[in-house]
């Protein structure tokens, strides 16, 4: 069990024949994902790194099945592939491109709020069943299959995090980056409520940062609905009002987004905080010490 | 990336908004001119710096005379303006708006913006104008009102109509508004707008029209590649030497006040090295991500800019290599020793991708590094090494 991909998702490349795509096509294949495709207007009919390319995503699907797409194409032209791949009817997008305008986001939203189509991203490192299925660009030594679940805005920060569980023998069941764009396609409330009905993942780990609200938003669910036990690591205490840290939704707008308040509003809802993001592994293994968790 | 009043009051007058007459300048000798062929009574003499607070700071002045419009632009033109949204050495006035005085009945407050949770544009109105709209949230935020914009559709007149009842305007100014708005939006969206702010929107004394005193407008960075009018535009920015520098090698790069240099790939990654720094009593002098996947040039580029930096007394680079392979990282640092030199202890901190081909490189090169084996590590030994 795992949420979203397991080692039977069949995957298609979008924009394949790229250099992003084509380095990572070839990742995910050594990893073991079941990559049946790639897609490149205009190249149809030929392979890359040994599979076939068609000229668009519904090919793919009607061809080869392929359920979840993974998306490498220029910020240009990502919202397009986004809804592209909606409208073939692949059920989970994961949108690795980062730079996408946040107006062509309103209108990628709006468009898929009547389909059943799951976007992750964009501007993030993917999805990762370990042992399973990796669609995106992390790292896959770094993760060893078991019971935790990870989400995060981050990219970088979320391998820190995985590869001190790994460290500690503490493997995961999924590990999800969401994306640091100020709107992403599933937030953490999304992938919170997942990972409470999944039988194999026995506690998270949430990585938010400065900006928005949506930490605020999953410590209200997490009130609600979560009783898996949950470490949180909020990136950004530090960071100066009014400036973009790096990510496009990392800011500080008047007093809107601080970490302080994103902590307090998690501490409050029962989550277990890392002060540090070196303690990260060893705040989620005494966490699970505490509450038994075999 | 943010415009200037004068340039978002010229993009609004090409969708029909009214903003007062006026022209920015940068030579004070030019003002007495301006006035005259303005024609009013009475002008005012705006600093155009990209940071609120003007007024206060006394960068917003009236002139009745030709002689008095050219006295206020001379002051402000090269001095420092420093209102409580700059930091203490202020910013340097390079352009002042000169524009009519436009006699007012009432200052109404009106922005259009992204909701992030709500992940669509918004408008944004209240009778509270000429104030601080996170001020008036906080003090009395029954006075904020908030309509959701449809991204396809744009705004129903119903929903104006709303807007307008609640901040009791007469009914000639709710057609106005309603025109304004839709005006406004179309600016919004036709430009990539992350905000539109009009802040007074001004009710006018004799015909109720209704004006902007003030626009800010945030244009989104992502988009800015579909909008080449704006690249002259950013030669205005406020931004460092330094800033602008890593700006070229597309390097995220923030200028902080502590002595400790960071260099990290990944913006989140970035943020906690930062605060880990803190955590072990040490103050991060910047924020650098260098990104996913930095070349060498990029790399040696953004090792120069910490190296310039004369606050800087201890470098820490932490590495979490996924697609940014470590011995890219390696090559770059000593590129960049070779080429400037470095005088300052230098912490390196680094996993992934090429890990051990990396450190084989640092360790060759006879280059004094220290090498920590984990962010804790690396944070507490580059804190000490700073003091």
């Amino acid at each position: 069990m795992s949420i979203l991909i397991n080692k039977d998702t069949m995957v298609v490349c979008q924009g394949i024949t790229g250099q992003a795509g084509s380095f990572h096509a070839e990742r995910m294949l050594e990893y073991g994902t079941k990559l049946v495709a790639g897609v490149t207007p205009g190249k149809g009919g030929t392979t890359h790194q040994g599979v076939p390319v068609f000229d668009s995503v519904l090919d793919a699907v009607t061809n080869l099945k392929a359920n979840a797409s993974v998306i490498y194409v220029p910020a240009a032209f990502a919202a397009d592939a986004v809804m592209e791949a909606a409208e073939a009817g692949i059920e989970l997008i994961v949108c690795i491109t980062e730079g996408i305008p946040v107006l062509d986001m309103v209108k990628v939203k709006k468009y898929l709020s009547n389909k059943k189509t799951r976007l992750i991203g964009p501007n993030c490192p993917g999805i990762i069943t370990p042992a399973a299925c990796k669609i995106g660009i992390m790292p896959g030594y770094i993760h060893k299959p078991g019971n935790v679940g990870v989400v995060s805005r981050s990219g970088t920060l979320t391998y820190e995090a995985v590869w001190q569980l790994t460290q500690r023998g503490l493997g995961q069941s999924t590990c999800i980056g969401i994306g640091g764009d100020p709107i992403v396609g599933t937030d953490f409330v999304d992938i919170l409520r997942l990972f409470q009905e999944d039988k194999e993942t026995k506690a998270i780990v949430l990585i938010g940062e400065i900006g928005g609200s949506a930490e605020e938003e999953a410590a209200e669910v997490i009130k609600q609905e979560i009783t898996k036990p949950i470490v949180g690591f909020i990136a950004g205490r530090t960071a100066p009002p009014g400036r973009r840290m790096g990510h496009a939704g990392a800011i500080i707008s008047g007093n809107k987004g601080t970490a302080v308040s994103k902590i307090t509003a998690l501490k409050n809802a029962g989550v277990t905080i890392a002060d540090s993001p070196a303690d990260i592994g060893e705040t989620v293994a005494r966490v699970i010490e505490q509450v038994g968790i075999s | 990336m943010k415009l200037h009043e004068f340039q978002a009051k010229d993009i609004l007058r090409k969708y029909g908004v009214c903003v007062p007459r006026g022209k920015a300048i940068s030579q004070g000798h030019d003002a007495p001119k301006i006035f005259q062929e303005i024609g009013s009574r009475r002008c005012v003499v705006k600093a155009q710096i990209l940071a609120g607070g003007r007024g206060k700071g006394g960068g917003i002045q009236f002139a009745t005379t030709p002689a008095e419009a050219q006295a206020h632009a001379a002051g402000m033109l090269g001095a420092q303006l420093v209102t409580r949204q700059t930091n203490q050495k202020g910013v340097e006035i390079k352009f002042v708006l000169i524009e009519e005085a436009i006699p007012i009945k009432k200052e109404l407050y009106l922005a259009i913006t992204i909701d992030r949770s709500l992940q669509t544009p918004i408008l944004i109105a209240s009778i509270e104008g000429g104030m601080e709209i996170e001020e008036v949230a906080k003090r009395s935020p029954d006075k904020i009102i908030k309509e959701p914009i449809d991204i396809f559709f744009g705004t129903h007149p119903f929903q104006i109509r709303r807007i307008a009842s609640k901040l009791g305007i007469s009914e000639i100014s709710s057609t106005r508004l309603n025109n304004l708005v839709t005006n406004l939006f179309r600016a919004f969206i036709n430009n990539d707008c992350s905000l539109l702010e009009i802040n007074p929107l001004a009710v006018t004394v004799d015909d109720e029209e209704l004006c902007a005193l003030d626009a800010k407008m945030d244009i989104d960075d992502n988009a800015l590649y579909r909008h080449p009018e704006f690249e002259q535009m950013s030669q205005y920015q406020d931004i460092s030497p330094v800033e602008s520098l890593a700006k070229k090698y597309k390097l995220s790069y923030i200028n902080l006040d502590g002595n400790i240099g960071c260099l990290v790939n990944g913006a989140g990654l970035a943020m906690a090295t930062m605060d880990i720094i803190k955590l072990h009593g040490g103050e991060p002098a910047n924020f650098l991500d260098v990104g996913g996947d930095a070349s060498l040039e990029q790399v040696t580029q953004a090792f120069k800019i910490i190296l310039s930096d004369s606050k800087v007394k201890a470098i820490l680079i932490n590495i979490f290599g996924g697609i940014m392979k470590c011995d890219v990282i390696a090559s770059g640092i000593i590129q960049a020793i070779q080429e400037v030199g470095i005088h300052i202890p230098l912490l390196v901190r680094l996993e992934g991708t090429n890990v051990d081909i990396a450190k084989k490189i640092l360790a060759n090169s006879g280059l004094s590094i220290i090498s920590a084996k984990d962010m804790k590590e690396a944070a507490s030994l580059v804190v000490r090494a700073s003091k």
